[in-house]
């Protein structure tokens, strides 16, 4: 399909600007111009609605299909909170109106809804204070190893390893290096948990903490948390809590009463807000008393008449992470999402979420080998190595499903498992959706015995087969004007 | 009742039946008892038709009546009806990172046409997909030219947005980097302040330009002289300037940032907003995020696909460029929406609407008495203006009158207590900013 750019004709227009209906007409020096026009196509709102309204359909999307990727919690965004996020109220919200003088009196349903939010999570994180600020995941990732490394400058603490057990998201170890400490592995035993014997060889003084996903990557909940919380806090380190999982154990399990003592929430998973086919999300963290004067600022406060306001004064906090107060049209869908919920509703959405992660285990398992035959959490790790002998990879297989209709599972992850297939279907796909799915994963099994050689041109039915990624990274086209 | 889970009481035996087990508690063994939340006191479920009331009732309790004149590098554009409806729809807004190429081309192909228009906008051979938002990609400019160079000095130049300074300080600080600011000036960058603390050790001279005051520059001879040092240059940006302004490439900068809200985003309180990332092509290897290649499929027809993936932490784990994995591809596709629907001349034409609409304001101010504007050089949409008075106490006055007359910068600088900056965009009619400077009159004669 053309880019937009080659669909341009001189002379074409998209939108009608105002005429000027100012007496002055300004002019900028030459010296301070830019000498050509920026070359931004030329062609009319229709133009621009077919190329991306065709664009839209060259997608597979939670509104379109099944999209069980495996730690990306792919449940249904509700609209009605795309409408909330759209309300003039918030929307025309300037981020710089409550840091004027009496400014938080024109911002106060904003302020409530963060304030209100900040509750909402500690109850359900148990943790004691949040900071709204992340801006995704990985961004509430090194606001947390920031805040752990805070605490151990504090303290006077001489500290230099931060663990991460070998399953971990890539986020993890990322974080640890840019936050400037040295990452210490560990591996995975064989129930799939990390192995604690080798983390009480690996911890000395020196830990300054652990990032720990809860439930794990491998979608297990490990039973030890408060052993190994024990073992890490017996050399002053810090626990910290990847809650990427976290839509397993609403109601069920908080981070906060075993031990955790820092934690991220991805409100685009488990609250429902759109991933926006990679981002905006919103990374919340979460932290226990002890490191609350690390925060970053603002934080919002209450005051004794009852009204909100913004406070910068925390002369220990790590400082500005973030321009403003986090991804608030985000924030905003995710609170009213909980507040649809409520409490039973979100104890009802893990208890389905696991229901269904089970079933498919179940159903698969006779025809998949498991990574780790237990029960699993919200998803499932399943290891194509059988499919593999036969010469059918995960790789295949996820472009048979994606032939079928279906988004792929996580496939490129966990590292720990070959031929990894993680799938994560939530709570809200229907038994119909998850017997289907079975019904074509059955499929390709069958086909892996009878044609192996078949999968190797899926998919078919797409916009492109399979791409040249080697020549991608090779011969470099990334910009239209310098292709 | 939950609206958005299928499961039947009769479903859910069934599946119990093929589980094993014979409650959806017994699923959940491994989290033993000593496990049991402490609390968990949340509200009662409601309906969407009593949620949404409720949401209604707090957006109104924000002012957004207030007509704006606030920027600071937040600004109040037209968003085109069309920009809306096509990122609502949800093949878009309800997809995610494009991990699987063949069934992603929408968001690919588009995030390859958002590289293109940045790259045309700032006068730069690449771009990537997007980072968080302009202080954000700022810190991340900042740690991709102590990569490069393997030096450890960043130096900011005193016009640089003061909120950015603060983030890149944070990170900088955290990790202990060294980081150092010129001083502050209402005018262009003080080159000899620059020149001063620019040495062997600098990675980076970051510039902004307009700079917070609103005074735009041309930073070739900053940029030339970091050069020299072996330092890079890194220079952020606001977009709809560029529809006039010397690119930052012109400039001879190596890596550029901005805060692409002006591209079709709401205000939206602060976020989501769009980060955006560009450099000269010798870097793109040492770049941040996600970016999106053109390359072929079997077939020889042309597709897209996320490349040079071995920069990120999803392989490259603890020796990945950034952390960063979800960007903010959506607001992305907005940004890219938003400028094929202003196009070449259309693009132009609003950034000189945006400079009438200004001077026309600028002309009416300075007719006030003790009113003074700052133009040592040239301004685009924004201006700063002496008041006097304490700018706080002014802007707060004219709240009561119903606008949001400018940003104070006693806020951000000590010793400016009766200047703010005024931005005028496109929206703002010239009756309203009649009213403006009748107001802002009445307010200093009182």
């Amino acid at each position: 399909m053309p880019l937009i750019f080659e669909k341009s004709v001189p002379g074409r227009r998209g939108l009608k600007n105002p005429a000027s209906d100012a007496d002055a007409a300004a002019s900028i020096p030459q010296k301070y111009r830019r000498a050509k026009a920026c070359p931004l196509p030329e062609v009319t709102e229709l133009d621009i609605v077919r190329h991306f309204t065709a664009l839209s359909q060259k997608n597979f999307s939670v509104d379109t299909n099944f999209y069980p990727l495996g730690s990306c919690t792919m449940k249904y965004n509700p609209k009605f909170t795309e409408e909330a996020a759209r309300m003039p109220g918030f929307s025309g919200l300037h981020p710089l109106l409550p840091q004027l003088r009496q400014g938080e009196k024109l911002t106060q349903g904003a302020l409530e809804v963060l304030y209100e939010m900040e509750k909402f999570l500690c109850e359900i994180t148990g943790m004691d204070a949040f900071t709204m600020q992340p801006l995704a995941g990985a961004h509430g990732e090194l606001t947390g190893v920031m805040m752990m490394a805070a605490y151990h400058k504090a303290r006077g603490n001489k500290k230099k390893y931060v663990i991460v057990p070998d399953s971990a998201h890539g986020t993890n170890p990322a974080t640890v290096a840019i936050a400037g400490y040295e990452m210490v592995a560990v591996a995975s035993d064989e129930r799939g948990v990390m192995d604690i014997g080798e983390l009480s060889r690996k911890i000395n003084a020196e830990t300054a903490g652990l990032m720990l996903t809860c439930p794990d990557t491998h979608g297990i909940f490990n039973s030890d948390v408060d052993k190994i919380a024990g073992m890490i806090h017996a050399v002053d380190g810090i626990m910290y809590c990847d809650g990427a999982n976290l839509n397993a154990v609403l109601g069920r399990f908080r981070p906060g009463d075993a031990g955790f003592d820092v934690m991220h929430v991805n409100l685009h998973k488990t609250f429902a807000t759109p991933h926006g086919g990679g981002g905006p999300g919103a990374g919340p963290v979460g932290v226990k008393e002890k490191l609350v004067p690390y925060l970053p600022i603002s934080r919002v406060i209450k005051r004794s008449d009852g009204t909100l306001a913004l406070n910068y004064d925390y002369p220990e906090s790590i400082g500005y992470i973030a321009s403003f107060y986090g991804n608030f049209a985000i924030i905003l869908r995710a609170y009213a999402y909980i507040l649809l919920l409520g409490k039973e509703g979100l104890r009802e959405a893990a208890n389905q979420a696991v229901l269904n992660a089970n079933y498919l285990k179940e159903r698969l398992k006779e025809r998949f080998d498991l990574a780790y035959d237990r029960p699993c959490m919200h998803e499932v790790v399943f290891s194509a190595s059988r499919q593999a002998k036969r010469g059918v990879h995960a790789l295949d297989i996820a472009k048979f499903l994606i032939d079928k209709g279906i988004h792929p599972p996580t496939i490129y992850f966990p590292l720990t498992v070959k031929e990894a297939m993680m799938i994560e279907p939530t709570e809200t796909e229907s038994k119909e959706t998850l017997d289907l799915f079975v019904h074509v994963l059955f499929e390709a099994d069958d086909l892996s015995q009878r044609n192996p050689a078949y999968f190797k041109d899926l998919p078919q039915s797409t916009p492109i087969t399979r791409p040249d990624e080697a020549k991608a990274a090779r011969d470099i086209n990334t910009n239209y004007f310098k292709a | 009742m939950i609206p958005y889970i299928a499961n039947t009481p009769e479903d859910i035996k069934e599946m119990l039946r093929v589980i094993g087990v014979g409650r959806i508690d017994d699923l959940f063994r491994d989290i033993q008892p000593a496990y049991a939340p402490k609390a968990f006191n949340l509200p009662p479920g409601r309906s969407e038709l009593e949620v949404t009331a409720w949401i209604h009732r707090l957006a109104s309790k924000n002012a957004s009546h207030l007509i704006p004149f606030i920027g600071g590098g937040y600004y109040d554009h037209y968003v085109p009806a069309a920009v809306t409806a096509l990122v609502s729809r949800g093949e878009f807004y309800t997809a995610y990172t494009p991990y699987q190429p063949e069934c992603s081309q929408g968001t690919l192909q588009a995030l390859y046409e958002f590289q293109s228009a940045i790259c045309a906008l700032t006068g730069m051979e690449a771009a990537n997909a997007s980072l968080y938002d302009g202080g954000t990609a700022l810190y991340e400019a900042a740690m991709m030219a102590i990569r490069i160079t393997g030096r450890r000095k960043i130096i900011m130049d005193g016009g640089v947005s003061p909120i950015y300074r603060k983030i890149v300080k944070t990170y900088t600080s955290n990790l202990h980097f060294e980081f150092a600011e010129t001083p502050v000036v209402h005018g262009q960058s003080n080159r000899q302040e620059i020149y001063k603390i620019l040495d062997k050790d600098t990675a980076a001279v970051i510039l902004q330009n307009p700079n917070f005051f609103g005074a735009i520059d041309d930073h070739a001879d900053i940029i030339a002289k970091a050069h020299q040092t072996g330092a890079l240059a890194v220079e952020s940006v606001y977009p709809i300037s560029l529809g006039l302004l010397k690119t930052p490439g012109e400039m001879g900068a190596d890596i550029v940032t901005g805060e692409g809200q002006s591209l079709g985003l709401p205000l939206n309180f602060g976020g989501p907003y769009l980060g955006f990332m560009a450099a000269r092509r010798e870097f793109i290897r040492k770049m941040p995020g996600r970016i999106v290649g053109e390359t072929v499929d079997q077939k020889g027809r042309r597709a897209f696909v996320n490349t040079l993936q071995a920069r990120e932490q999803h392989i490259r784990r603890e020796k990945a460029a950034s952390n960063i994995c979800t960007n903010v591809s959506l607001c992305a596709l907005q940004a890219v929406i938003y400028m094929c629907l202003l196009g070449k001349e259309g693009f132009k034409e609003l950034a000189q609407l945006n400079l009438d609409k200004a001077e026309f304001a600028r002309r009416q101010i300075e007719q006030i008495e003790g009113v003074e504007v700052k133009r040592s050089s040239p301004t685009f949409n924004e201006f700063t203006v002496y008041l006097p008075q304490d700018a706080s106490e002014v802007v707060e006055k004219m709240i009561a009158k119903g606008f949001a007359a400018g940003f104070p910068l006693g806020r951000y600088y000590k010793g400016m207590e009766r200047y703010m900056i005024v931005a005028v965009t496109e929206k703002r009619t010239r009756q309203e900013i009649l009213d403006y400077a009748r107001c802002l009159r009445e307010v200093l004669c009182r």
